[in-house]
C-alpha cells in the first residue's frame, strides 16, 4: 500500500506550518489543564463530580486511548500542554524563533537516562497508585501539578524536552503504540538531508527551533520518538518533510531490538489484564487491596502487580521462545518477538477502555456544567442522571477488538520471526493465550 | 484453495461459532432469591447464577452508606439506605453474563463497585475464545501458504 503525502495538500501544509493554529490549541488545552489542577484542589472531593477526574480520566482517556493514539500516533503529544510553560521559559519566548543563545543550563542528559527506563518507572509508580490516583481529585490535581512542575524542572537544567523524551509516564506508552498509527513525519528525499548545510531543523535556525525531542528528522525511521511537534517542517529549508498516511503499523515490520522499549510492550499488556481485573471484576478484595495504599494487603498487590509484569508475562514469553534453534542471541529474539505486543497491548487498553469509559460517560455532561461538584449549572446539564451507554453491544465490541487484535498480533509476529529467522508459533500461542485471559476477565 | 476462498472460509467458520444457537436444555425456571449485602466497595455475594427464566429477587442490604445496584444489559436497579433491605424481583430472561454496579455515588471507588450476574452459563466468552483460536489458526495457515 502506498502512503498518501498529507502536506501535499497547500491547507494542510500551512496550518502545520504556521504557529498560530497550534498556539490556539494549546491555549486551550493548558487552560483546561491548568483548570483540572485547580479543581481536583479545591473542587468537590467526590470523584466522578469533579471536573479533574471526570475530564482527564474519562474523557481525555477516553479520546487518547481510543482514538488519538491508534489513529494518529503521537498526536496528543502535538498539542499537550504539559512541557509548554517549560518549554517557553527555556525559549525565553512562545512564538518567536531563537535569536539569542540559551540562557538557562542547557546541559545534555546523561546517556544512561537516554531510553525509556524512568518512563517505565513512572508509569509503574502511577500504575500502582491507580486505584487512589484515579478516584481523589485531590490526587490527580497534585499528580498534574507535578507534572507541570517536573516539566519545567526539566526545562531549565536540560537542553530540549527532556521530560517528554524521558520521564513523562503518559509519553511511553504513547511513543510504544503511536509505530501503530497511520500517521507518520518523515523527510521525502534522503539525499537532499545529506547534502544539507548545517542541519537546521536538529540545530535550529531562523525560523524556528531544533527538534525539541533530540531526534535528526533525516533519520526517522519509527515514530516512537518524534512527537509531531512541527518545527522540522518549519526550519527545513529544502521543504524535505512530510506528514503521511500510511498503512497501520508500518514501523513494526522492522523490530526494535531494545530491552527498555520491549519491557515498555510487557509493562503496558500487563497493566490493561490488571486493571481489566482489580477495577473491572467482581472481586471486592482486590479492589480494597489496590485502594488501600500502604495496607499491607497493597503491598502484597504491589508485589504481585510487579510479579506479573517482570517475571510471569515476560517468563512465560522467554519460555517459549527458547527453544527455537537460533544463533541470535536470546535477548535480541526477546526483544524483536516482544514486537507483537505491541498492537495487542493497544487493543486490550481499547477494550478496557471501552467498558469503563461507556459506563461512565454519562459524567461528563454533569461535570461540564457543574465542573467543582459545588451544585452550579452552568449548561443545564448538571443533573444529568448516570446511565451505562450501549451495554447491549459492549461484550460484542470487545469480541471483536479482542480477536481483531489478537490477528494483528500474529501477523506481526510473523514478521518480527522472519526478521530473526524463528517460528512464529510460539509468540502466536502466547498471544492466544493472553486474549484468551482478557476475554475472560472482561465478558 | 485461493487465499481469498480460505480467508472467506474461515470467516464464515467464525460466524457460525460466534452465531449459532445451541440447543438449550429445557430447565424448569425457578425462583431465586439472594441476599447481597452492599459495603464499601463490593457486593458480597459478587457472583450470582440463575438460569434463563428463573424469577430473580435480589435482596440488597446495606452495611455502610447508600448503595445501589444496576444490573448491565436488564437496565433495572434499586437502592438500599444503611441498615435497610431493599428488594427488586425480575425475570432473567436474557441469556449471557451481565456486570451490576453500584450506580448511587458512595465514595471514592464508587464506579468500581461491581459484581457479577450469571444468566446460564457464559457462552459468548466461549464463543469469543472459539473465534479467537480460527483467527490464530486462520493466519498461521494463511501464512503457510504464501510460503
Ligand atoms: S511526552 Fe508526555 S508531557 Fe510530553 S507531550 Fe507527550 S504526553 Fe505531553
Ligand atoms: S533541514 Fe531538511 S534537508 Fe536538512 S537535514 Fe533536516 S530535513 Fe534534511
Ligand atoms: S522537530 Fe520534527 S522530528 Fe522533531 S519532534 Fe518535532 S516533528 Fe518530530
Ligand atoms: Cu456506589
Amino acid at each position: 500500500m502506498a502512503k498518501i503525502v498529507l502536506t501535499r495538500n497547500p491547507f494542510i501544509k500551512n496550518a502545520l506550518k504556521s504557529r498560530y493554529p497550534q498556539l490556539a490549541v494549546f491555549i486551550v488545552m493548558l487552560v483546561g489543564y491548568i483548570f483540572a489542577i485547580l479543581a481536583g484542589l479545591i473542587g468537590t472531593p467526590v470523584g466522578s463530580h469533579n471536573f479533574s477526574i471526570v475530564f482527564v480520566w474519562i474523557a481525555w482517556w477516553a479520546i487518547l486511548i481510543l482514538v488519538a493514539v491508534p489513529f494518529f500516533g503521537r498526536g496528543w503529544c502535538a498539542v499537550c500542554p504539559i512541557p509548554l510553560p517549560g518549554e517557553w521559559l527555556q525559549r525565553g519566548a512562545i512564538l518567536a524563533p531563537p535569536d539569542k543563545k540559551p540562557k538557562w543550563l542547557n546541559l545534555r542528559v546523561p546517556k544512561m537516562f537516554r531510553n525509556i527506563w524512568l518512563q517505565n518507572i513512572s508509569f509503574l509508580l502511577l500504575a500502582l497508585f491507580s486505584s487512589v490516583l484515579l478516584t481523589t481529585p485531590n490526587i490527580t490535581g497534585i499528580v498534574l501539578a507535578a507534572m507541570l512542575f517536573a516539566a519545567i524542572g526539566l526545562s531549565t537544567v536540560f537542553e530540549r524536552r527532556a521530560f517528554c523524551r524521558y520521564l513523562c509516564p503518559v509519553g511511553g506508552f504513547i511513543g510504544l503504540y503511536s509505530q501503530t498509527a497511520p500517521i507518520e513525519l518523515r523527510i521525502k528525499d534522503k539525499q537532499v538531508c545529506v547534502t544539507c548545510e548545517g542541519k537546521p531543523c536538529y540545530n535550529g535556525s531562523s525560523a524556528g527551533y531544533g527538534c525539541p525531542w533530540d531526534v535528526f528528522p533525516g533519520g526517522l525511521t519509527k515514530n516512537t520518538y518524534c512527537g509531531l511537534c512541527m518545527e522540522c517542517i518549519r526550519t527545513c529549508p529544502h521543504d524535505n518533510i512530510a506528514v503521511n498516511l500510511r498503512p497501520f503499523s508500518a514501523d513494526l515490520a522492522k523490530p526494535s531490538t531494545r530491552m527498555d522499549e520491549a519491557f515498555k510492550a510487557f509493562i503496558m499488556l500487563g497493566s490493561a489484564m490488571i486493571y481489566a481485573g482489580v477495577l473491572l471484576g467482581p472481586w471486592g478484595t482486590l479492589k480494597d487491596a489496590a485502594y488501600n495504599v500502604g495496607s499491607s494487603a497493597w503491598f502484597v498487590y504491589a508485589i504481585i502487580f510487579l510479579a506479573i509484569i517482570f517475571v510471569i508475562l515476560p517468563g512465560f514469553f522467554t519460555l517459549g521462545i527458547l527453544n527455537t534453534k537460533n544463533v541470535l542471541p536470546l535477548k535480541q529474539r526477546f526483544a524483536s518477538l516482544s514486537t507483537a505486543l505491541i498492537p495487542l497491548g493497544l487493543m486490550f487498553w481499547v477494550a478496557f477502555s471501552l467498558s469503563f469509559v461507556l459506563t461512565n460517560a454519562s459524567y461528563i455532561l454533569a461535570a461540564l456544567s457543574d465542573p467543582l461538584g459545588l451544585g452550579w449549572n452552568l449548561f443545564g446539564t448538571a443533573t444529568t442522571a448516570w446511565q451505562p451507554m450501549l451495554t447491549t453491544v459492549l461484550a460484542p465490541a470487545q469480541t471483536l477488538v479482542l480477536v481483531g487484535a489478537l490477528i494483528w498480533s500474529a501477523r506481526t509476529a510473523q514478521k518480527a520471526a522472519n526478521e530473526v529467522k524463528v517460528s512464529s508459533i510460539p509468540v502466536i500461542v502466547y498471544s492466544l493465550i493472553v486474549t484468551s485471559i482478557m476475554l475472560w476477565l472482561l465478558l | 484453495m485461493t487465499p481469498r476462498f480460505s480467508l472467506l472460509l474461515f470467516v464464515m467458520a467464525g460466524l457460525v461459532v460466534a452465531f449459532v444457537p445451541l440447543p438449550v436444555p429445557p430447565i424448569a425456571p425457578q425462583e431465586r432469591t439472594f441476599r447481597i449485602e452492599a459495603g464499601q466497595f463490593a457486593y458480597s455475594p459478587s457472583e450470582l447464577k440463575v438460569n434463563p427464566g428463573d424469577t430473580v429477587t435480589i435482596q440488597l442490604v446495606s452495611t455502610d452508606v447508600v448503595h445501589g445496584l444496576y444490573v448491565d444489559g436488564y437496565d433495572i436497579s434499586i437502592e438500599a439506605d444503611p441498615g435497610q433491605t431493599a428488594t427488586l424481583t425480575f425475570t432473567a430472561g436474557k441469556a449471557g453474563s451481565f456486570r451490576f454496579r453500584c450506580n448511587v455515588t458512595c465514595g471514592a471507588m464508587h464506579p468500581f463497585m461491581i459484581g457479577k450476574l450469571n444468566v446460564g452459563s457464559n457462552n459468548w466468552l466461549y464463543r469469543s475464545i472459539g473465534v479467537a483460536l480460527l483467527a490464530v489458526v486462520g493466519v498461521t495457515l494463511s501464512l503457510k501458504q504464501k510460503t
